[in-house]
C-alpha cells in the first residue's frame, strides 16, 4: 500500500524492525507530560499534607493536615455512642423483664447484646452459646443457678466465685473427696456407679445399690434427694442427660476425686479508678440477649 | 537500520495536540448521526423522569439505581442485592455484543453510540453555532485575543458548561428520586455527594467533550486497542478504496479527469470533515472511530464531478484486493453473516434466554434456612434434642406481609414429633414489613424418644407459605436436623 502522508507528520520509527514489523517512535502528546508532572506535584504536596515519612521509632510525619485514621476510628465510635445513648439510658431505666415487650429495646438489646457476648462470653461460651466443657450451654432449659432474667443479670454483673467481687455469687465448690480423704476410692468407684445408673446409663446393679448409701450421706445437702440438683447450692442434676463436665466414668470418677468449682467472673468489676469491665447498658444488653436464646426462664 | 532513518534519539519526545476543526457535512451518514444523537440524549435525559407505580412503600421511579437502600429498579423489575447476577448477566451480554458489533461492523460502537463520540459531536454543533464552519473557526483560532474572540469563546463555553451541568445533572437523577432530587437541588438542600458528583461529571463533559476529544479515544480509552483484535479480513469498516481513487490529482473547476487519472481528485474534503483529524486514504488507522463522515463527504465530491460513489465507503479489508482484481462489489451480508459473528449472536442471545428464563422462575417467596453450626444441636434437661435456624425472608411486596411457618420430614410420625417455635412470636406466623429482609430464629424441638433425636442428621424441610387474600403461595426449603447420633 502506498503510504502518502498528506496532512500529518510522518510517524517516525526507532529503526527497528522485527519480522517486517516497525517499531513506531511515536512522541507522547504534551498533556500527558503535564499530566505526568501534576502528579509529582500532587505526590509532594500530599506528602507534606498527610503522613507520609517515616521517622525512626516515632511512626512516620503527622502531615499538615493533621489526619489520623486513628482519631477517625474514635470520632465514629464516640458518635456511634451518641446515638446508642438515648436507648442506653433507657434500658438501663427499664425493668428487666419489661425490656422483651418494648420492640426498640429487643432490637437494641439483641444486636448489642449479641456484640458484647461474641466478644466477651464466647471464649468460654462458645460464639453460638452452646457451652464447653465446664462452660455451661445457654440454650437449654437447664440453668446453674437459675434462668430468670433478674438471675442472668446478677451472675453477668458479679460473676461466681469471683474472689474480686464482694458480690459475687459464692456457691459452695464440689468438694474433693479423694485429696481432702472424705470418701475411700472404692467408695468413689460405688458412687459412681450409682450417678450412672440414676441417669440412665449402663451400671454395675451392686455398686450401684452400695453407692445410693453413701450418695445419701454425703451429696444430697447439695445434689438434693432425688439428686435433681439444687439450684441455691449451684449443684447439677444428676439424672439428665447434660453435663457440665461429662457424664462417663472416667470424668465421673475425677470430678468426685478432686471437686469441680467453676468461676464466671464478674463483669461490673473494675481495677482501681478505671471504667468497669461492662457497663450496666452493656451487661443488660448481654443478659437479655442470653435469656432470649430459647433457654430463658 | 536504513540509512535515512533519523536516530531515535533526535526524535521529539511529545508534542503539542493538533487543534482539529471539523468541517460541516450533510448526507446518510451524518443524518443517521443526529437520529441516533437525539434518541441516546432523550433517553438519557427523560429516563430518569419515567414513573412507574409500584405501591406506596416503594419508589415510583422507573428506573432507579437505589444504592443506599441497596435495591436496583428496572420497570417491572427489582433486583435485590444478592440477584445481582441479573446485572452480571447484563454485562457479559453487553461485552458479547460488544464483540459481535465489533468482528461484524468494526467501531460502530466508537462511530455512533459511544458518549464520548455523541457529546464530542454535541459540543461541535455547539461550536459551529457560535464560531461558525471550519474556516471561520480556523481564523478565530489563529487570531488575537479581541473582543470578537473573548465573546464568542465565552458563548461556547458557556453554553458547553449549560450542557456538562445538565449531563451531570441527569446522572444523579438514575440514584434517587428525581423530582425530590431537583427540587432539592435548587434549594441547596441536597446531600453534598450529590453536588459533587454533579461538579465532577459536569468537569469532565466540559473538558472531555469540549477539549480532550479525539485525545480520549486515541489515549485514555483502551477499546481501540481491543478492537485490533476483535477485527478481521471481513469485519466491514470505512476504507478508502484505493484501486479507484489512485493516482489522485488535482481537478480544476470544469476540467474532465484525465485518462489514467484516480478518481481522487485530492480537494480534501474527506480530512476537513474527520473528527479525528485523520485523512483516510492512508488506510486503517488507530484513530478511524468509523464514524461515516467521509463517506458523505466524498459521496458529495463523487456527485459533483459525475463519478459514481463509494470511493470511500464501507467495506470489508479483504474487498480492496478482491475489486482490484476487477471482481463486482461482494454484498456486505455476506460479510456480515460468517461464523464467527453467528457463535458470537448465538452467544448473546443465549445468555439473554437464559436472563429472561431465571427472570420468570424467579420464586415470588424468597428465603432461606440455615442450620445452627455452634452448636449443632441443644440438649434439654429431659433429653428433647433442640435445634435451632435461622430463616432469612424477604417480602419483595410493596406492602406488609405474613407468612406462615411449618417444618416437616419424609415421615408422618416424625413430623408429628417435631416441635416449631418461633423466638419471640406466638403462634406459627410472622409478618414482614415492605421491601425488607427479616431475620427470625427458629427452634424445632424432637423429643428423647424419637429417630429424629436419635439420628445423627435428618434431612427436613422448613415450610413458608405466604397468607394473603389471594392465592396462597408456599415453597420449602431443605435443611437437615442434628440428633445425638454418632
Ligand atoms: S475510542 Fe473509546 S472513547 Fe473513542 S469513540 Fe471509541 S469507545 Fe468511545
Ligand atoms: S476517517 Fe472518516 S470514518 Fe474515520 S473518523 Fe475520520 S471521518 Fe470518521
Amino acid at each position: 500500500m502506498s503510504k502518502k502522508p498528506t496532512t500529518k507528520k510522518e510517524v517516525q520509527t526507532t529503526g527497528h524492525q522485527w519480522d517486517g514489523i516497525e517499531e513506531l517512535n511515536t512522541p507522547l502528546p504534551r498533556w500527558w507530560l503535564w499530566t505526568f508532572y501534576a502528579t509529582i506535584i500532587w505526590g509532594v504536596a500530599y506528602s507534606i499534607a498527610m503522613p507520609a515519612w517515616p521517622i525512626f521509632a516515632s511512626g512516620a510525619t503527622p502531615g499538615l493536615l493533621g489526619s489520623s485514621t486513628r482519631a477517625d476510628v474514635e470520632k465514629d465510635i464516640a458518635k456511634f455512642a451518641e446515638m446508642n445513648k438515648a436507648v442506653e439510658e433507657k434500658l438501663v431505666a427499664t425493668d428487666l423483664t419489661a425490656i422483651a415487650a418494648d420492640p426498640e429495646l429487643v432490637t437494641y438489646t439483641r444486636n448489642a447484646g449479641a456484640a458484647v457476648f461474641r466478644t466477651w462470653c464466647a471464649q468460654c461460651h462458645g460464639a453460638g452459646a452452646g457451652g464447653n466443657t465446664g462452660f455451661p450451654s445457654l440454650l437449654d432449659g437447664d440453668w446453674l443457678h437459675g434462668g430468670a432474667i433478674e438471675t442472668i443479670y446478677t451472675n453477668v454483673k458479679h460473676g461466681i466465685r469471683d474472689p474480686l467481687d464482694p458480690d459475687t455469687l459464692l456457691v459452695a465448690n464440689m468438694p474433693a473427696h479423694l485429696t481432702d480423704e472424705l470418701l475411700e476410692p472404692a467408695q468413689i468407684d460405688e458412687v459412681v456407679q450409682y450417678v450412672l445408673q440414676i441417669s440412665g446409663q449402663p451400671a454395675d446393679e451392686v455398686k450401684a445399690t452400695a453407692g445410693q448409701q453413701i450418695f445419701a450421706e454425703n451429696c444430697v445437702s447439695c445434689h438434693g434427694e432425688d439428686a435433681k440438683g439444687l439450684v441455691e447450692m449451684g449443684a447439677p442434676n444428676l439424672t439428665d442427660g447434660i453435663w457440665l463436665y461429662g457424664g462417663d466414668v472416667a470424668t465421673l470418677t475425677s470430678t468426685i476425686q478432686y471437686g469441680r468449682g467453676g468461676v464466671m467472673p464478674s463483669w461490673s468489676w473494675a481495677a482501681d479508678g478505671a471504667k468497669p469491665r461492662l457497663s450496666e447498658a452493656q451487661i443488660r444488653a448481654v443478659a437479655s440477649y442470653v435469656h432470649s436464646l430459647g433457654g430463658g426462664q | 537500520m536504513s540509512a535515512n532513518q533519523p536516530s531515535p534519539d533526535d526524535a521529539p519526545l511529545y508534542f503539542a495536540r493538533e487543534p482539529i476543526f471539523p468541517r460541516r457535512i450533510s448526507g446518510k451518514f451524518r443524518s443517521l448521526k443526529w437520529v441516533l444523537m437525539a434518541l441516546m440524549l432523550g433517553i438519557y435525559y427523560i429516563t430518569p423522569w419515567i414513573r412507574w407505580d409500584r405501591g406506596a412503600a416503594l419508589p415510583d421511579q422507573a428506573v432507579l439505581l437505589d444504592l443506599g437502600n441497596r435495591r436496583f429498579f428496572f420497570f417491572g423489575l427489582e433486583i435485590w442485592p444478592h440477584e445481582f447476577y441479573f446485572v452480571a448477566g447484563l454485562l457479559i451480554m453487553a461485552g458479547l455484543g460488544l464483540f459481535l458489533f465489533t468482528s461484524a461492523l468494526g467501531r460502530v460502537w466508537c462511530g455512533y453510540a459511544c458518549p464520548q463520540t455523541v457529546w464530542t459531536d454535541l459540543y461541535i454543533l455547539v461550536e459551529r453555532w457560535v464560531e461558525g464552519d471550519r474556516n471561520n473557526r480556523i481564523r478565530l483560532h489563529r487570531q488575537a485575543w479581541n473582543a470578537e474572540k473573548i465573546r464568542k469563546r465565552l458563548i461556547k463555553w458557556g453554553l458547553w458548561l449549560f450542557i456538562g451541568l445538565a449531563t451531570g445533572g441527569a446522572w444523579v437523577f438514575y440514584f434517587t428520586d428525581a423530582p425530590t432530587l431537583l427540587s432539592d437541588l435548587l434549594t441547596g438542600d441536597a446531600s453534598p455527594i450529590a453536588y459533587t458528583t454533579i461538579a465532577i461529571a459536569t468537569a469532565t463533559t466540559f473538558a472531555f467533550g469540549g477539549f480532550a476529544r479525539e485525545q480520549m479515544c486515541i489515549y485514555a480509552c483502551p477499546w481501540p486497542r481491543i478492537q485490533a483484535a476483535m477485527m478481521d479480513e471481513d469485519t466491514i469498516t470505512i476504507a478508502y478504496r484505493e484501486w479507484r481513487g489512485e493516482p489522485r490529482g488535482k481537478l480544476q473547476k470544469g476540467e474532465k479527469l484525465a485518462e489514467g487519472q484516480g478518481d481522487c481528485i485530492d480537494c480534501m474534503a474527506c480530512v476537513n470533515v474527520c473528527p479525528m483529524g485523520i485523512d483516510i486514504r492512508n488506510g486503517q488507522q488507530l484513530e478511524c472511530i468509523t464514524c461515516g463522515l467521509c463517506i458523505d463527504a466524498c459521496n458529495e465530491m463523487m456527485d459533483k464531478i459525475g463519478k459514481p460513489r463509494g470511493l470511500v465507503g464501507y467495506m470489508a479489508l479483504k474487498d480492496e484486493a478482491h475489486e482490484r482484481a476487477g471482481n463486482k462489489v461482494t454484498n456486505i451480508w455476506t460479510h456480515v453473516l460468517r461464523p464467527r459473528t453467528l457463535l458470537y449472536f448465538t452467544l448473546w442471545a443465549g445468555f439473554g434466554v437464559a436472563l429472561v428464563v431465571a427472570l420468570f422462575l424467579r420464586s415470588p417467596l424468597d428465603f432461606n434456612v440455615t442450620p445452627s453450626r455452634d452448636p449443632l444441636f441443644v440438649t434439654q434437661s429431659d433429653g428433647t434434642i433442640r435445634n435451632i435456624y435461622t430463616l432469612r425472608i424477604r417480602n419483595k411486596h410493596g406492602s406488609e406481609e405474613t407468612f406462615r411457618i411449618s417444618a416437616t420430614t419424609a415421615d408422618d410420625a416424625e413430623t408429628r414429633a417435631l416441635k416449631l417455635t418461633l423466638e419471640g412470636v406466638e403462634g406459627d406466623t410472622i409478618t414482614v414489613p415492605a421491601d425488607q429482609l427479616y431475620n427470625q430464629r427458629l427452634y424445632l424441638d424432637a423429643g428423647p424418644a424419637s429417630d429424629l433425636a436419635a439420628a445423627k442428621r435428618t434431612g427436613i424441610m422448613i415450610w413458608v407459605e405466604q397468607v394473603g387474600e389471594d392465592e396462597p403461595v408456599s415453597d420449602k426449603a431443605d435443611t437437615v436436623f442434628n440428633g445425638k447420633g454418632k
